[in-house]
């Protein structure tokens, strides 16, 4: 029998589930080591020959040096492990988190001082919130024309 | 014999934390989420436990992909603040209580629940976050802590009804210890928050103080919600919100006891991207 999956239809919302995690094992294990300030270091000396120390697909590595996270959350990695390359960055969450939308900076934290992203339409795919797939990217990510 | 006083729920967001080291406390961003937590200090050191049993998520940090225990208990003498890629918050070391986590560990365990028993783990702003809300910066803790991590970064995740029925059995195990200790149990990690993809940002204000409602009134009722309720109406990350489930459980009015008192309740949106909820019950 196939992983019970009742998440699948929220939009803007891949859950870590053991699919996801397999998928992305080496890809969040390369993440974890970003926690040793060495090897933070190594990472920022030569990205692409740290990557390399890992059995990562090229398209986690193409994902992780565009500082992408939608694609890096695609490929298998998890939140909180690819917290660890913004921190590594010196990025905030809040910035991490606000680069998936499109929006810029500014306009992700006045929607959250203007009390958040609405539920309101974002609750399953198919209804027509800001979050839904017909409306990104977000912001002026949209101007651009471009995924964020 | 030791018995359980209060319980205290909070968020734990990590930028609270940042906040407090990088001295911002008095922007007014931040001072409206710190002015719901004046009462709580106070209230902490009027209400000084001998122990503290801190339910929080480790957030990937002393758990990588290779271990991923669902329910962790620590019983070390002392847990170091991780460094979580910014380098190490500048708070004290934790210090543990290892004969009363290893009695509860006993306890727990023979009574169907199924703990990780870990001596060496690190911990991450999901401790030190409420510590240093409810504590304030201190050059060392005014308790010792009992740390217990429950897995909510990879499914499957322990079930809210789980959860509740896992406090009832730390209860029993608090009150089955021969010391006379005081001992606060937290639940932490919440509210509604979502920190990936194109629905990132996501708060959901009345749902959020529904389920503090119902926390305080009709947890029972409330732990049997399905995960996926979380997740739709609270955020991905939103799920966190079971482990106070684990604290609301062990108050004494599940087993037939006094309602709890609300001494403190608070809620604000936001704090970076999250809506900050947080309670203290008492008992009576």
């Amino acid at each position: 029998m196939a992983l019970h999956k009742p998440y699948i239809d929220i939009p803007g919302t891949t859950i870590f589930d053991a699919e996801q995690s397999r998928k992305g094992y080496w890809l969040n294990q390369f993440c974890f080591s970003l926690m040793k300030a060495e090897n933070r270091a190594r990472f920022k000396a030569n990205e692409r020959a740290y990557l390399d120390e890992w059995p990562m697909t090229e398209e986690q590595k193409q994902a992780v040096l565009a500082r992408d996270l939608n694609r890096c959350i695609a490929a298998g990695g998890n939140i909180y492990f690819l917290a660890r390359i913004g921190a590594t960055d010196g990025k905030s969450f809040q910035q991490m988190a606000g680069s998936m939308t499109g929006m810029s900076e500014e306009e992700y934290r006045d929607m959250m001082v203007a009390g958040g992203r609405s539920i309101e339409g974002n609750r399953y795919l198919g209804e027509d919130g800001n979050a839904q797939p017909q409306h990104q990217p977000q912001g002026s990510g949209a101007a651009k024309g471009g995924r964020a | 014999m030791a018995r359980i006083t209060a319980s205290v729920y909070t968020s734990h967001v990590p930028a609270i934390g940042a906040a407090l080291d990088l001295g911002k406390t008095g922007e007014p961003y931040w001072q409206k989420v710190f002015a719901g937590y004046e009462f709580s200090k106070q209230w902490m050191k009027e209400n000084k436990p001998d122990v503290v049993f801190l339910v929080y998520n480790d957030h990937a940090t002393a758990f990588s992909l290779e271990l991923i225990p669902t329910f962790a208990i620590g019983t070390a003498a002392e847990f170091q603040p991780a460094d979580e890629g910014w380098g190490p918050r500048p708070v004290p070391v934790v210090k543990g209580h290892p004969q009363l986590a290893s009695h509860i560990a006993q306890s727990v365990i023979q009574d169907d629940f199924d703990l990780t028993i870990v001596n060496r783990m690190d911990v991450d702003h999901g401790l030190t976050v409420p510590m240093s809300l409810m504590c304030g910066q201190v050059d060392e803790w005014p308790c010792p802590v009992i740390p217990f991590a429950v897995n909510v970064v990879q499914y499957p995740v322990p079930a809210g009804r789980r959860c509740f029925a896992l406090g009832q059995a730390i209860r029993r195990a608090v009150e089955s210890y021969d010391e006379p200790l005081k001992v606060q149990i937290w639940g932490t990690g919440g509210m509604s928050h979502q920190l990936q993809g194109s629905r990132a940002g996501l708060i959901n204000r009345e749902w959020d103080n529904a389920f503090l409602d119902r926390l305080i009134a009709d947890p029972a009722g409330l732990s049997q919600m399905p995960h996926i309720e979380y997740v739709r109406e609270a955020g991905s990350e939103g799920i966190e919100l079971v482990m106070w489930l684990i604290a609301r459980g062990a108050m004494a009015d599940v087993a037939g006891g006094a309602r709890p008192r609300v001494a403190h309740r608070f809620y604000h949106v936001p704090a970076s991207n999250t809506a900050v909820g947080h309670l203290i019950l008492e008992n009576a």
